[in-house]
């Protein structure tokens, strides 16, 4: 009895990795997680192409991390410096740019530091430091944290002091904590779109082209780890690449805004 | 028939604990039949001198032998303690424990463990947890589990100390019986009535040595030593 | 005191809609670390055992550290267990990084020496009630630890479920080594991480009350098995 018990322990136990479906794994950054758009494009690869995606939502460096220990068959990401370093080193095969959206400057919604009328992000940040007003940082080096890093550089400004909170963590536990306290803090639209605990925060800031972050999909370089499934790899990017993916891309409305943008150049 | 593990041969046997010497050196040898008392007044080294002769203590010097090598004489022995070892189990598991670990299968364990529990007088016990048992209840059943196995030697440790006399006289039935069926025994008691109704041989120990051996008609009408005149006598030993 | 309302009326739907996730998070949280508990029990409580009943040169070290591995942060063997089967590190070849199997060692090697070590501490003490008796029975040291183990088994479930309840709860190792990949990693614990990163602090408070009336339920469970066997078998 106590034998059969364990028995159908093991076999449950280890039935899920014998699947028989193609599984391709593929590295997203939270933020488009967050976005809600995986729930719409991974049922259309699966009926496609018969590759069925297995996310794993990490932040950008922990996403190029398990590309380059070959933990996963490709990664889709949004830090081009990054990016360009990690095919340089040869862990990947190239970079093919799929799609942008856009950040978002979020905070209190009295805005004390007036960032709305800002005239361009980094103006906006520098009334946020100017005004010592609480601003939340990722702080974790994922593809937002890079990019709100690049926005201050623009603005000349070397944050620090203790309106600063760095959490080092992903998107939304940072959103909560912003939350929290009344604080401003960059996040991409999507995940604020979705975010369900906004309290007293608001959209102050959005629009200018420094703030677009474009997604790029790399796969995994197969020359450094020969069990890589990089003919899956291939047929998802063409996949992403093609007119079914645009049209659901284009198409993917959140509380009736466009929130991605589809630029994938054909082959 | 299994081959008799008597004569055994003690010589020149030390324990020590904590430093001092505890028991010995004792030379003595154990064979022939019947029940063989260790009578002394308490911490004389009875119990000391039970377990080096069954092999529990290990001894500082000297040495215990047996008619055959001591691995095989320790299964043909058992050993019944002052404070009963109650297992975590049903009476009838317990007395059945040696069974299975001497390789009888589980049914034949228990079947002969019942046998057992009825000779003692504990066929009413048998589904019960051992720790429900009273005191003289517990020490049946110890003796039970002891002799379930037929050993050839069975050492008792002071079986009726905390026992009232009813008990006490169940006890001495069921050794009595063992002994007719050539259980040859050797249990310690401070008790002189005890010993006088149970000896056909007595040890008497003090402070360690043994002072007297020999069969027990003669040690009760004429002891030998001082130590053993008093304590027959009912005096307090030093 | 609002959210924590909504949080449970969130269950409540939950469980009243049996929705299709839910049931698949919970039954994979209960495959998972009812595997592992089984697992690290055939592991860890025997070892305790051992250790109770064996004397030898350096048993203090090896009871001093199995109570030191007591509290490793699961963190850190998620870490561990990620760079072992990454397909960079050394167990690569097995392919078993992101799936159930690898969450299960994970949380194997986290509660086993909890599990040891409380079967130790039982085990010792059942020991020194028992050594005369199983001395003289002139019992095989396997023969001690089976008579020990099963003697001990109230004790030894007691350890159990202090390993279970460790497993169940634990989110830091098994996010690592298993990614929480929808409908194929993803139990309780990384759900509850997941939706309060969204900010659904409801739907995330409700998995929570979930998974605290899961762990109850398989606590009562078992000591109810036990009672009704004990009191068969007595």
């Amino acid at each position: 009895m106590i034998l059969k018990s364990l028995f159908v322990f093991f076999a449950l136990a280890f039935s899920a990795t014998a699947s028989l479906a193609e599984d391709l794994k593929l590295a997203v950054t939270t933020s488009f997680a967050n976005s809600g758009l995986a729930e719409i494009l991974l049922p259309a690869i699966a009926e496609d192409t018969g590759i069925n995606v297995q996310l794993l939502i990490v932040g950008t460096g922990q996403a190029l991390a398990l590309g380059q220990a070959g933990d996963v068959d490709a990664v889709l990401v949004h830090a081009r410096a990054a990016e360009e370093a990690f095919i340089a080193a040869g862990h990947a095969t190239h970079r093919r740019e799929i799609m942008y959206n856009d950040f978002v400057l979020i905070g209190p919604a009295p805005d004390p530091a007036g960032v709305a009328s800002a005239p361009a992000a980094a103006a906006a940040l520098e009334l946020i430091a100017l005004a010592r007003a609480p601003f939340v940082s990722r702080g974790d080096e994922s593809g937002t944290h890079l990019a709100e890093k690049a926005l201050w550089a623009a603005a000349g400004i070397e944050p620090q002091g203790d309106w600063y909170r760095s959490v080092g963590q992903g998107m939304g536990a940072a959103l909560n904590t912003a939350s929290g306290m009344d604080a401003y803090i960059l996040s991409d639209r999507a995940s604020w779109l979705n975010f369900g605990n906004k309290g007293n925060l608001a959209l102050l800031f959005s629009g200018d082209p420094a703030m677009f972050n474009q997604y790029a999909y790399l796969p995994v370089n197969p020359a450094n780890h020969p069990h890589v499934r990089a003919d899956l790899a291939a047929t998802l990017e063409d996949w992403l690449t093609g007119d079914h993916a645009r049209a659901l891309i284009d198409g993917y409305l959140l509380s009736g805004e466009q929130l991605f943008h589809f630029n994938a150049t054909p082959d | 028939m299994v081959a008799p593990i008597l004569p055994m041969i003690m010589s020149q046997a030390v324990l020590r604990r904590g430093g001092h010497r505890i028991l010995g050196p004792v030379t003595l040898t154990l064979e022939g039949r019947g029940i063989t008392i260790v009578l002394g007044p308490n911490g004389a080294g009875k119990t000391s001198l039970l377990r080096a002769m069954h092999g529990l203590d290990r001894l500082r010097s000297g040495s215990v032998s047996w008619a055959v090598p001591t691995e095989a004489a320790r299964k043909r022995q058992a050993f019944v303690f002052q404070t009963p070892i109650l297992m975590r189990r049903s009476v009838r598991d317990c007395i059945a424990f040696p069974l299975t670990l001497a390789g009888h299968s589980r049914r034949d364990a228990r079947q002969q463990a019942s046998a057992m529990a009825e000779r003692v007088g504990l066929a009413g016990h048998l589904d019960q947890p051992a720790q429900s048992l009273s005191g003289g209840e517990r020490q049946k059943m110890a003796i039970a589990r002891a002799l379930v196995c037929a050993p050839q030697v069975l050492f008792l440790d002071e079986p009726c100390a905390n026992l009232d006399g009813r008990s006490t006289a169940e006890i001495e039935a069921i050794l009595l019986a063992a002994r007719e069926g050539g259980t040859r025994i050797v249990m310690a008691t401070h008790n002189v009535g005890q010993a006088r109704r149970l000896a056909d041989d007595v040890l008497f120990v003090h402070r360690g040595l043994l002072h007297e051996s020999g069969p027990a008609a003669g040690f009760f009408s004429n002891p030998q030593t001082p130590e053993a005149r008093a304590h027959l006598q009912g005096d307090l030993l030093s | 005191m609002g959210n924590i309302w909504q949080g449970l009326t969130e269950a409540a739907r939950l469980v009243l809609h049996l929705d299709a996730d839910l049931l698949e998070i919970t039954a994979r949280s209960l495959q998972v670390t009812l595997s592992a508990t089984v697992i690290a029990a055939l592991i860890g409580l025997p070892t305790g055992a051992w250790l109770a009943v064996s004397r030898f040169r350096a048993r203090r070290v090896v009871v001093a550290t199995m109570n030191a591995l007591m509290g490793l942060p699961p963190v850190v063997v998620g870490l561990l267990v990620y760079m072992l089967f990454s397909r960079s590190g050394p167990l690569g070849v097995l392919g078993l990084l992101f799936t159930p199997a690898a969450m299960i060692i994970a949380q194997v090697i986290i509660i086993a020496p909890i599990m040891a070590s409380i079967s130790h501490q039982a085990i010792r003490e059942l020991w020194a009630d028992y050594h005369d008796l199983l001395i003289s029975l002139n019992a095989s040291r396997v023969q001690r630890i089976r008579a020990l183990l099963w003697d001990g088994r109230r004790s030894l479930l007691t350890a159990a479920l202090a390993g279970f309840g460790r497993a169940i709860g634990e989110v830091g190792a098994i996010m690592i080594v298993g990614g929480n990949i929808d409908h194929a990693t993803r139990v309780l614990t990384t759900a509850i991480a997941l939706e309060t990163g969204k900010g659904n602090l409801a739907l995330a408070l409700g998995l929570g009350f979930v998974l605290i009336a899961l762990a109850m339920a398989v606590n009562l469970a078992l000591h109810f098995l036990t009672r009704t066997e004990t009191s068969g078998r007595w």
